[in-house]
């Protein structure tokens, strides 16, 4: 009853065209958006905020980024992790060159630079297709990792081989460093996604995204109706690699507080395709459930033993997660290949009808 | 026989022109010298039994494969080869045998792609969605709401092109040819697997194409009804050669064709 | 002038002047290569028959070593141990065709790669419940594998050659040979490769897929048991294995994706070549360039034949 289009009447085209054409969605999303704002800043702890709250939006940025280009444009990449990576060692470089420039307009502008490897490395893609080019970017995962390691000036030379994040501020309030707290980090993290996320909404509805949807679904047919299959690849490699190099950058400089290169590993890369996928491809709202379920759900679990008095050892307590995590996958593709967001569009089908079925 | 299309006057002159085109993949030849030419404002049909290199034909035309001899004229301009991007480019809409749609999209995205030749606006205003990017969305929407109209598939406007029966995936293919607004439309099979209903139906659709937009229409089908009614002129293809050309009744009655298609000996 | 002298030419100098470590290096690369193409027969078999891609198989080998040495670690003597390690493959095999093959029948490639993901982290949780997660030895001397190394000493320096990379080479050609007759001779085989010619033809003709399924996958868990043994010994047996194994992938690249010839000669191709790099180039480069060179030779390669060696020319119908 609640959930109804019924009465809600569009008058021009544009209206139509809206992306939340109808009102209970727009609702829904604003009072997303005043908890996020508001809510979790007053109630949220360190806890909730550093170890649930801003990893699940800095994934959810970086599961974006690979949708775009392996939802939307149908081209799976194993490099996300490599990516994200050029992000952050961009990042470090540009505010130690730059240290009075914002670290915000850095974490954007780094971005611009993984974009840039991601169009390098998307350049096979003019020939192959489908695993012969996830194997062609594991090529830029494993050379860029290597980069990662042995080139010292990356990592400005320091000792331990790992990304020092410097203390910088804005408006005199410490964004990154040690004594940032985790609510002005969060804040600044919320409001990149936020953005971001509206941006990339604006794309996928727009002649871009059909663009990349007609190349995903039927290559050749797009090239018919005067689709340059090649630019549209390699537009979408950048786009997708932006995002996955902010939401690296964010991940040093505003989450971890520093890292080294086994952070940006292969594991990385196959973390963000399994929240892509059980999130549900081609939808950007299936990224931030695939995000939430992939990285949520073992914290969750690790910490059910304890609360529940059960003696298990740690180690004993992450292989099993391991265990649960892996076998759900495979349930959750066998109920839903479409993943979470599908699950979602039937459950808001549902609503719309009620009470009859159909 | 139709009647005579009001723009008929304009007969005459040739849009397209193939000239001893000959196409073969490793030993296999598919076309061997085939010429003829479609002229402005005709519907052009492309007959022959199966693996007679039909569909060859019009991929050899909006430059899907390179034929290795002949050269083909669109528009006065002379080329060898050509890339599919080109031949939208130039004017060239074409629907498929086996229906090439974007199946995760929705009625309206797959006849909305089919503009994006026409829409402009750069990738700064795309990120936006606002100002002019909105008001190109609006106004190419509008487009093709007409399209939508005419083809009357209003109904399914926002259900994706995967779900739906054949018969409509058939239309929306044609929008989306329809929605390039191109000066040439090929249009291989368009009724394979219809009843008679829909095959009727979409005959009205070809003949008001070629009517109210004065579109040029190449057309490969098997129903020898529909292209004998549709028709200005019939082009005979059988083992890659050309066995005939000419209007339906000239081809009807020519010995060869009754061959090639009874498998008569004598 | 000076960079292109040490990339272009004192690489090869270096070769002429000590053909020993040449040799050296060929044969280390030549063994390294053996692994690699067994990991990609793997890959190959139930590529062919299932159309899965199945980034499982780096972890089926580790698990199947863990298994084989978790259960010699628990008393079992070494040959039974490796007879129940055979019937454990063989179980995995009816359980991914129970649980997860059959339920995702018809769904796109990509789903089925995810799924074996999730197979491979149930797989990495399980191992390590079970049996673990510390690096282990090979039973090799049980196994009655040889240790030790022969050295051949020729007028140029001498070359050593270690006697389990002997036997890995030996073991393997046998394993290729077996699997080649069976496919190419018996009637399971004459099914197997009809259903990876077309699964629909095959079910009409009445071959049972779920068969061939279970099949196919316990043929690849041997194959990575053997591989498993053959790497444990020359290493350890550890769950770093699984990163190697994606090496195969580039191997695959170069053989395509349903070769087993292809996936030999690939396999050889990468193993030398990275060999070689590493040895003769990776200085230059400060060293470590392993770990991509072989994604790089099959990038340049993707690039004038993506349909690998042995694969057909794709012509793209419409």
């Amino acid at each position: 009853m609640l959930y109804r289009e019924v009465g809600q009447y569009k008058s021009s085209y544009a209206a139509d065209m809206a992306v939340f054409p109808i009102l209970q969605d727009r609702i829904g999303i604003a009072v997303i958006l005043v908890i996020a704002y508001v809510v979790f800043p007053l109630i949220g702890n360190d806890f909730l905020l550093n170890t649930i709250l801003i990893p699940f939006l800095i994934f959810s940025l970086a599961a974006i980024g690979l949708n775009l280009l392996t939802g939307y444009t149908g081209l799976l990449s194993l490099g996300t992790g490599a990516f994200m990576g050029v992000g952050a060692y961009a990042c470090l470089k540009l505010t130690t060159i730059f240290p009075h420039v914002n670290i915000l307009i850095w974490v954007l502008v780094s971005g611009l630079f993984s974009s840039a490897v991601g169009v390098l490395f998307g350049l096979p893609s003019l020939r192959i297709k489908g695993f012969y080019l996830a194997v062609a970017t594991l090529a830029a995962q494993f050379f860029l990792e290597w980069c990662f390691i042995r080139i010292p000036w990356l990592y400005n030379y320091s000792v331990s081989g790992a990304i020092e994040v410097p203390l910088r501020t804005f408006m005199g309030v410490p964004m990154t460093g040690p004594t940032a707290t985790s609510l002005t980090r969060y804040l600044a993290v919320l409001t990149i996604v936020v953005v971001l996320t509206w941006v990339a909404s604006n794309i996928v509805h727009g002649r871009i995204g059909r663009m990349w949807m007609s190349v995903r679904d039927m290559d050749l047919a797009a090239e018919l109706i005067g689709i340059r299959l090649f630019r549209t690849k390699l537009l979408a490699f950048a786009v997708s690699s932006f995002y996955c190099g902010v939401a690296g950058a964010m991940m040093v400089f505003l989450w971890y507080g520093g890292a080294e290169a086994e952070v940006f590993a292969i594991d990385q890369s196959f973390l963000i395709l399994f929240m892509v996928i059980i999130g549900g491809l081609g939808t950007l709202i299936g990224s931030f459930f695939g995000s939430a379920l992939i990285y949520i759900l073992p914290i969750g679990l690790r910490l059910i033993p304890g609360n529940f008095g059960v003696p298990i050892r740690p180690a004993a307590a992450e292989q099993l997660t391991f265990v649960i995590v892996g076998a759900l996958i495979i349930v959750f593709l066998v109920v839903e290949p479409n993943g979470l967001a599908r699950l979602w569009q039937i459950g808001k089908q549902k609503l719309r009808v009620w009470p009859f079925p159909y | 026989m139709r009647e005579p299309a009001a723009n008929e006057t304009a007969l005459g002159e040739a849009l397209l022109a193939a000239e001893d085109v000959s196409l073969s993949f490793g030993g296999v030849r598919a076309l061997t010298g085939v010429s003829f030419d479609i002229r402005k404002g005709e519907i052009r049909a492309i007959i022959g039994p199966n693996g007679a290199g039909k569909t060859s034909m019009l991929n050899v035309v909006n430059g899907f494969y390179q034929p290795q001899s002949g050269r083909i004229t669109f528009k006065g301009e002379v080329r060898k080869s050509m890339r599919p991007y080109a031949a939208a480019r130039g004017g060239i809409a074409r629907t498929f045998q086996n229906l090439a749609l974007f199946r995760g999209m929705t009625t309206l995205d797959n006849i909305l792609a089919g503009r994006t030749l026409k829409m402009h606006r750069g990738f700064f205003w795309q990120l936006l969605r606002y100002g002019p990017a909105l008001r190109e969305e609006v106004e190419h929407r509008r487009r093709v709401e007409e399209i939508i109209d005419f083809l009357e598939i209003a109904a399914i406007r926002k259900v994706q092109v995967g779900r739906l029966p054949y018969g409509l995936q058939k239309r929306v293919e044609l929008g989306r040819a329809l929605a390039m607004e191109p000066d040439l439309l090929l249009l291989d099979e368009p009724m394979a697997g219809m009843n008679l209903e829909e095959k009727e139906d979409m005959s009205r659709f070809i003949i008001d194409v070629n009517q109210q937009y004065g579109t040029t229409i190449a057309l490969i089908e098997h129903d020898m009804g529909v292209v004998m009614d549709l028709s200005d002129r019939v082009v005979v293809l059988d083992y890659g050669r050309k066995i005939a050309d000419g209007t339906p009744d000239e081809v009807k009655r020519d010995k060869d064709v009754i061959r090639a298609y009874l498998g008569e000996t004598h | 002038m000076h960079v292109l002298y040490l990339i272009f030419v004192d690489p090869f100098m270096q070769m002429v002047h000590s053909p020993d470590l040449l040799m050296q290096t060929l044969w280390d690369g030549l063994v390294g290569g053996v692994l690699y193409a067994l990991i990609a027969l793997g890959f190959v078999l139930i590529f062919k028959a299932s159309g899965v891609f199945n980034f499982a198989q780096g972890i089926m080998v580790v698990f199947a070593a863990l298994t084989l040495v978790g259960l010699h670690e628990h008393g079992v003597p070494a040959f039974v141990a490796l007879g129940l390690t055979v019937l454990v493959m063989l179980v995995l095999a009816f359980g991914v065709e129970r649980l997860m093959l059959r339920p995702l029948v018809n769904q796109s490639e990509i789903i089925l790669f995810m799924a074996t993901f999730g197979l491979t982290y149930f797989l990495i949780g399980f191992g390590q419940l079970v049996f673990g997660g510390n690096p282990k030895v090979m039973i090799a001397q049980d196994l009655y594998l040889p240790s030790g190394a022969i050295e051949w000493k020729g007028h140029f320096g001498f070359v050593s050659f270690q006697k389990i990379d002997i036997a890995a080479v030996i073991i393997a050609s046998i394993m290729v040979a077996v699997l080649a007759v069976f496919f190419q001779r018996t009637r399971i085989g004459r099914a197997l490769r009809a259903v990876a010619d077309s699964h629909q033809a095959a079910l009409s003709v009445g071959i049972s897929l779920e068969q061939i399924w279970v099949i196919v996958w316990f043929a690849a868990g041997v194959v990575a048991l053997t591989t498993g043994i053959m790497w444990g010994a020359r290493s350890e047996v550890s769950f770093s294995l699984q990163v190697i194994a994606l090496k195969a992938l580039p191997v695959l690249i170069l053989g395509g994706f349903t070769s087993i010839p292809g996936a030999i000669v690939g396999g050889l191709i990468i193993g030398i070549g990275e060999k070689l790099g590493e040895f003769y180039w990776g200085p230059l480069l400060g060293g470590g360039i392993e770990n991509w060179l072989a994604y790089v030779i099959a990038l340049g390669f993707l690039i004038f034949r993506p349909q690998g060696l042995f694969g057909e020319k794709i012509i793209e119908r419409i």
